[in-house]
């Protein structure tokens, strides 16, 4: 994958400003009696959802850029978490997977539980005909059909909603499978939305 | 109601009826000229309703009230007993009688027990106004903030708590968390970036214009919500949009946060209550 190698070197330059900020400023105990104090405890069901796990750990010290050596470390972590569907069959229906995307609701503590939507329109354009999105990520215009609609990237693709880290460490994307966030069946309902070659991502 | 500001308020509601509520027929170009045109009818101070609250915040802070039935007059908000004026452009900062850094609304709550005796479980209760609820939280905010308006931000940041509260307040704009992987500065710390078509303030650039912007306009007007709002409330909102659980009113990691923007934001004047959307 062409484009996530560049990303990677790029991360890979960035290497000095990174060094320059290994040491914070505050130790973890001071920020964990802050942080207990914001959120003294877990609601009910949420056990799951709430986490400082190390890649968040340390993609925080680092400010999201990584000396190269835990950089490696995080993608080897967050490869090993990833679960493929069971047959292999990464697509779904990508007309589910338009509206999931462009849904934005579920997950927030004002809302009743519902199945969360993926909201990938806040950082993505997607398809043309959607003027309503974020720039915080590329856009993903024509993106099956930019891959040839080639098995192998879909694959990859499903893995990448299904842990951004494991492909770009720190990146700002969430890590959507990992945290049981969306279903396989979302999933695979995204990655349809972006391979099938009748998906208005791919017109 | 007073009638100067009945009429505030029914001119900011026929704005909210004149709001492009969807954006499907323009490109991201014209929404930006609405937003803009928009954003110009919302800075005229007159057609701000916001000024409701900073009136029935100075009658609140005359009021006697509390087991001592004294006003809020006394209050030391850092420039001494009753001084008002440039108070809350030194806020967040460190108070002895407490040994803690406070922001305006922690320091208000201190006031109303130390000075009034007042049991502040319903001021707390009511610390978000909506229809039918007034915050007292709010309207103490916008009067005593106004008396900075046209002012510089002065963050203190001496006192070895101080220093503390804004290393921390910095961390925590860092730290990534919970089931989105989201901090702070996952949306903030860039230019002229958006989530769908709302702008994102880059609050990482110290001294930049949009955190001086950003920080010299809270407190808000909020049109969408129909109530003034306090950098409490939009932290509260900005986590609620993170997917964290809710975080603590007045706890002391907010109050972190909030020094360490204001901070950033040091040299940025004031212009409060502004409007938004
Ligand atoms: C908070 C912003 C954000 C959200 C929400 C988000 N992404 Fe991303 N995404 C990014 C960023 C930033 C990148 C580039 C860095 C990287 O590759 O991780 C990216 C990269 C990608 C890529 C790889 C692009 C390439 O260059 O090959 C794909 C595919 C993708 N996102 C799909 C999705 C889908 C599908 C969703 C919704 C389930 C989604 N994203 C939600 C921010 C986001
Ligand atoms: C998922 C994206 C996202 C994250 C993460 C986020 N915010 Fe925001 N923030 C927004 C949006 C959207 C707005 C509203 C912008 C608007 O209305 O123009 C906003 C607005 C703000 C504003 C007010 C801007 C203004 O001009 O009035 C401040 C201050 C702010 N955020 C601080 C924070 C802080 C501090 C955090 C971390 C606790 C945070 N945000 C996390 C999306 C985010």
């Amino acid at each position: 994958m062409k484009k996530h190698l560049t990303l990677a070197m790029f991360a890979l330059l960035a290497l000095p400003a990174a060094q320059a900020q290994d040491k914070p400023k505050v130790n973890a105990a001071t920020l964990e009696k802050y942080t207990r104090a914001m959120w003294p405890k877990t609601p009910d069901g949420w056990e799951k959802r709430i986490t400082y796990d190390e890649t968040q750990a340390i993609c925080s010290q680092y400010r999201n850029e990584l000396p190269q050596a835990e950089f490696e470390k995080v993608k080897a972590r967050e490869l090993a978490t990833v679960k493929l569907p069971a047959d292999g069959n990464v697509l779904g229906d990508w007309k589910k997977g338009r509206s999931t995307a462009n849904n934005g609701r579920g997950g927030t503590f004002t809302d009743r539980p519902m199945e969360n939507g993926a909201n990938c329109y806040a950082c993505h354009q997607m398809d043309k005909a959607e003027l309503s999105y974020g720039t915080l990520g590329p856009s993903l215009l024509n993106y099956g059909k930019d891959r040839k609609f080639a098995p192998e990237e879909a694959r990859a693709t499903y893995a990448k909603i299904y842990n951004s880290m494991a492909v770009f460490p720190c990146s700002s994307m969430p890590r959507f499978g990992y945290h049981g966030f969306l279903t396989e069946a979302q999933m695979k309902d995204l990655t349809a939305f972006l391979f099938d070659p009748e998906s208005p991502v791919n017109k | 109601m007073k009638p100067r500001l009945i009429a505030i308020a029914a001119l900011a509601a026929g704005v909210v009826l004149a709001m492009p509520h969807h954006a499907a027929a323009q490109t991201p170009v014209d929404t930006e000229k609405e937003l803009e045109k928009y954003r110009q009818m919302m800075s005229d101070p007159m057609s701000n309703p916001g000024f409701l609250n900073v009136d029935r915040g100075e009658a609140l802070w005359g009021t006697k009230r509390g087991t001592k039935n004294v006003s809020l007059e006394t209050c030391d908000l850092g420039k001494g007993p009753g001084k008002l004026e440039g108070a809350y452009a030194e806020l967040p900062r460190y108070f002895a009688d407490t040994d803690k850094v406070m922001d305006l609304e922690q320091r208000l709550k201190h006031c109303m027990e130390a000075i009034q005796g007042l049991d502040t479980a319903d001021v707390v209760k009511r610390r978000f106004g909506r229809e039918g609820q007034i915050s007292d939280m709010e309207d103490l905010v916008a009067f005593i903030a106004n008396k900075s308006s046209g002012m510089k931000f002065n963050p203190q940041v001496t006192h070895p708590k101080e220093k503390e509260a804004y290393a921390v307040g910095e961390a925590l704009f860092y730290r990534r968390s919970d089931f989105m992987d989201f901090s702070c500065s996952t949306c903030h710390s860039e230019d002229d970036r958006r989530i769908r078509l709302q702008g994102l303030p880059n609050l990482v650039k110290a001294k930049g214009k949009d955190v001086q912007a950003t920080m010299g306009s809270w407190p808000t007007y909020r049109v969408s919500q129909s109530q003034l709002r306090t950098m409490q409330h939009r932290l509260w909102d900005c986590y609620r949009q993170m997917r964290t659980p809710e975080p603590v009113y007045l706890s002391e990691g907010l109050t972190a946060l909030t020094l360490f923007l204001v901070k950033q934001a040091e040299g940025g004047e004031l212009q409060v209550p502004s409007i938004k959307r």
